[in-house]
């Protein structure tokens, strides 16, 4: 059972839903993000998404590839995204963190290198946006040996029988990408998530996580009531690049956090 | 002949999209049941002899084809070598070769009841095709263009708008066709279901790289028949340039087989492969990783980061390069050089004043190269290199670096 797992089996204890949240690793700077990274888990935060920056983030809308921009100019890479991630290790043995990101620098790094120090840095999952179920071999199959869990994401545009390729070889939860379109889009309507959700759960025994288009304590608590949990992420980064400070953004979570955990 | 015992090069790709490790189909779900639609309706489209008449009826009346194969003596007589042919696709309707995979797309696209089309583009000859061919059958289009290439690209982006298209200048990265091509597939992960994505070189997910070559390979295809006519044989040598490989990859593929032609393929140099990062030449100063749904070559740091190329020719600045010629390039089978902008500009200049034609800056890079290698050769050896664009839309770009004041002109 992962870190994943477990986290999972205690909110379904509680009759909880999971609170997921996205920060990009290195914005606006190294430190202060790593500052955020650890107020996290005690805003409230259930799973982690730590976005690795890359200069090209096709299904990210502005503000999440702003962030990743701004990440890159300060510095940040995978080798100090892997640091950042094993500091907080240190301090958290409980909370999930999943890289989000893109294929490519993780190709850079090497596959095999890269399984080792994640697995070594306590990472739990990988969401890899440009890696569909056709190219598993790249890297879902050798993380999910090497015991990381590869969760897929599910979109308006799989239809039934795609499906059930997505849902092979997933593992930890399922990633339900409310909208057709980029990260940091217009409201989801959860008129039209709920019965993708029970399309989905019927497929599967995984949780089932809903992400794209949620902005508000409001709308997280209503995808979290037909769901098992919701990730936010272009509305924190957008408090960041405000200028708020950490403690202000943690506020923030924090809201979004009780929206989803009265759900 | 191909067969069983003979090792084509011609079969791929595979299933999975690969030519050897190269290529593939690395896109968000999203995309990925709109690619596999696409594939599974080009291979329909591909053997349906309807399909085909409809392309061959618009390439002959709406473009111009076939493109002549053209003997250039003044410069063949000034270079004291090799023959030199030139195939002039510039002579195509809107001025470069781009408008034969257009063409084939925008079909298929109105098979598959898709009304709207977006498109990237670098130099705009990409854009101004694909808003020609929507202005002719009715369609919606929208096509993104780095704003740095807006800037340097300003007559095309004229062009486009006066075909009903709309231009978005793209403002992330440095603004050139990479960043386009971001902002294309952001729109479509948006637009999923009314939009038909229009690529304008041999890159992206499968099938893309194999559709744009079968639609670009016209231009081989005629210049084998035509040297036929001309020489009785076919040529020693092809020569063209490359941004994703478009061009390049239509005239090399119907000669792949033929083991006694020799291809070579032009990158920009920019302003030299050596200084870092100056340059486009992703296959000799890049290595493997995947952006925009492929595994190619790229130009990318030491932490996989995507590096922006530099050229002054915004058709070849782009840090990647088509699949295919990855492949053929880590089997051996065409070799890639690269030209640097101040080579191009003064082959440029030697092509206006011998031969009266007005390249493009993308193909000049390959006359460049064919300046550098036919003084050196026999003179019964043929080269034919790809005149696959004219230089209109660069006047303003070789205005400024020959330092000429276009407003004091009149
Ligand atoms: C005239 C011309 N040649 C070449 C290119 C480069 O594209 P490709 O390598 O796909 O032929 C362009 C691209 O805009 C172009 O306009």
């Amino acid at each position: 059972m992962t870190r994943i797992d477990r986290t999972f089996q205690r909110l379904s204890k509680e009759g909880k839903k999971a609170f997921v949240a996205y920060i990009m690793a290195g914005d606006p700077s190294p430190e202060i993000s790593a500052e955020l990274l650890c107020g996290l888990p005690a805003a409230g935060v259930d799973i982690i998404e730590l976005g690795l920056p890359f200069t090209d983030p096709m299904a990210d809308g502005l503000t999440i590839q702003r962030a990743g921009q701004r990440a890159l100019a300060a510095g940040m890479t995978l080798k100090k995204t892997l640091d950042m991630a094993r500091h907080f290790r240190k301090i958290d043995q409980e909370t999930p963190i999943v890289f989000m990101g893109y294929y490519n620098p993780i190709y850079s790094h090497g596959v095999e290198k890269f399984l080792k120090d994640a697995k070594d840095a306590g990472i739990d999952g990988l969401i890899i946006v440009d890696l569909p179920p056709e190219e598993d071999e790249e890297l879902c199959i050798p993380a999910q040996v090497a015991g990381l869990n590869f969760i897929r994401l599910a979109t308006p545009t799989t239809d039934n029988l795609r499906l059930i390729t997505v849902l092979t070889n997933t593992s930890g939860f399922v990633y339900y990408v409310s909208i057709t379109g980029i990260t940091g889009s217009e409201e989801a309507q959860s008129d039209d998530v709920e019965p993708e959700v029970a399309r989905i759960k019927a497929g599967t025994d995984l949780p089932v996580v809903v992400g794209f288009g949620i902005n508000t304590p409001d709308a997280a608590k209503k995808i979290a009531s037909i769901a098992d949990g919701a990730v936010v992420g272009s509305a924190i980064i957008k408090e960041l690049s405000r200028g708020k400070s950490v403690a202000e953004v943690l506020e923030f979570v924090a809201s979004l956090a009780e929206g989803v955990h009265d759900a | 002949m191909p067969n069983e015992l003979f090792n084509s090069f011609m079969t791929g790709p595979d299933e999975r999209g690969r030519f050897g490790n190269f290529g593939g189909r690395f896109v968000s779900e999203t995309l990925m049941p709109l690619i596999l639609e696409l594939e599974k309706q080009y291979e329909i489209a591909k053997t349906d002899l309807n399909f085909w008449d409809e392309m061959n009826e618009l390439w002959t009346n709406y473009v111009g084809r076939p493109s002549p194969l053209y003997l250039a003596k003044r410069l063949t007589n000034e270079l004291g070598g090799a023959k030199v042919y030139m195939k002039r696709d510039e002579l195509n309707h809107t001025g470069a070769h781009k408008i034969n995979n257009v063409l084939g797309q925008i079909i298929l696209a109105r098979r598959m009841g898709k009304n709207r089309i977006i498109a990237e583009t670098g130099a705009g000859q990409h854009g101004v095709a694909t808003a020609t061919v929507c202005a002719k059958f009715g369609l919606k289009c929208i096509v993104y263009m780095g704003a740095h290439d807006v800037e340097r690209q300003a007559p095309n982006v004229f062009r486009m708008r006066l075909l009903g298209a709309e231009v978005v200048p793209v403002t992330s990265g440095r603004g050139t066709l990479k960043d386009a091509m971001n902002d294309a597939l952001r729109d479509w992960v948006t637009n999923v279901r009314d939009t038909f994505y229009c690529i304008g070189t041999v890159a992206g997910p499968h099938p893309y790289p194999a559709m744009v070559r079968d639609f670009q390979s016209i231009i081989g295809k005629e210049v084998k028949e035509q040297m036929q006519l001309n020489e009785g044989r076919s040529p020693d040598t092809l020569i063209a340039a490359i941004g994703g490989g478009s061009n390049a990859m239509g005239l090399f593929y119907p000669f792949l087989d033929d083991d006694d032609v020799n291809i070579v393929g032009v990158e920009a140099g920019g302003k030299g492969v050596n200084q870092k990062m100056e340059h486009c030449a992703s296959l000799t100063g890049g290595r493997a990783g995947v952006l925009h749904g492929n595994r190619t070559y790229l130009l990318q740091d030491d932490d996989g980061q995507i590096l922006e190329g530099f050229s002054i020719s915004a058709g070849l600045d782009y840090p990647g390069i088509g699949p295919e010629h990855a492949w053929l390039h880590d089997i051996g089978r065409a070799k890639y050089v690269s030209i640097t902008d101040e080579q191009a500009l003064e082959a440029f200049q030697l092509c206006c004043e011998l031969e009266g034609i007005i390249p493009a800056l993308e193909p000049s890079h390959a006359l460049a190269y064919v300046m550098k290698i036919a003084p050196k050769l026999d003179k019964n050896h043929i080269i034919c290199m790809n005149m696959c664009g004219r230089g209109d839309k660069d006047i303003f770009t070789v205005a400024k670096h020959l330092n000429f004041d276009m407003s004091e002109v009149c």
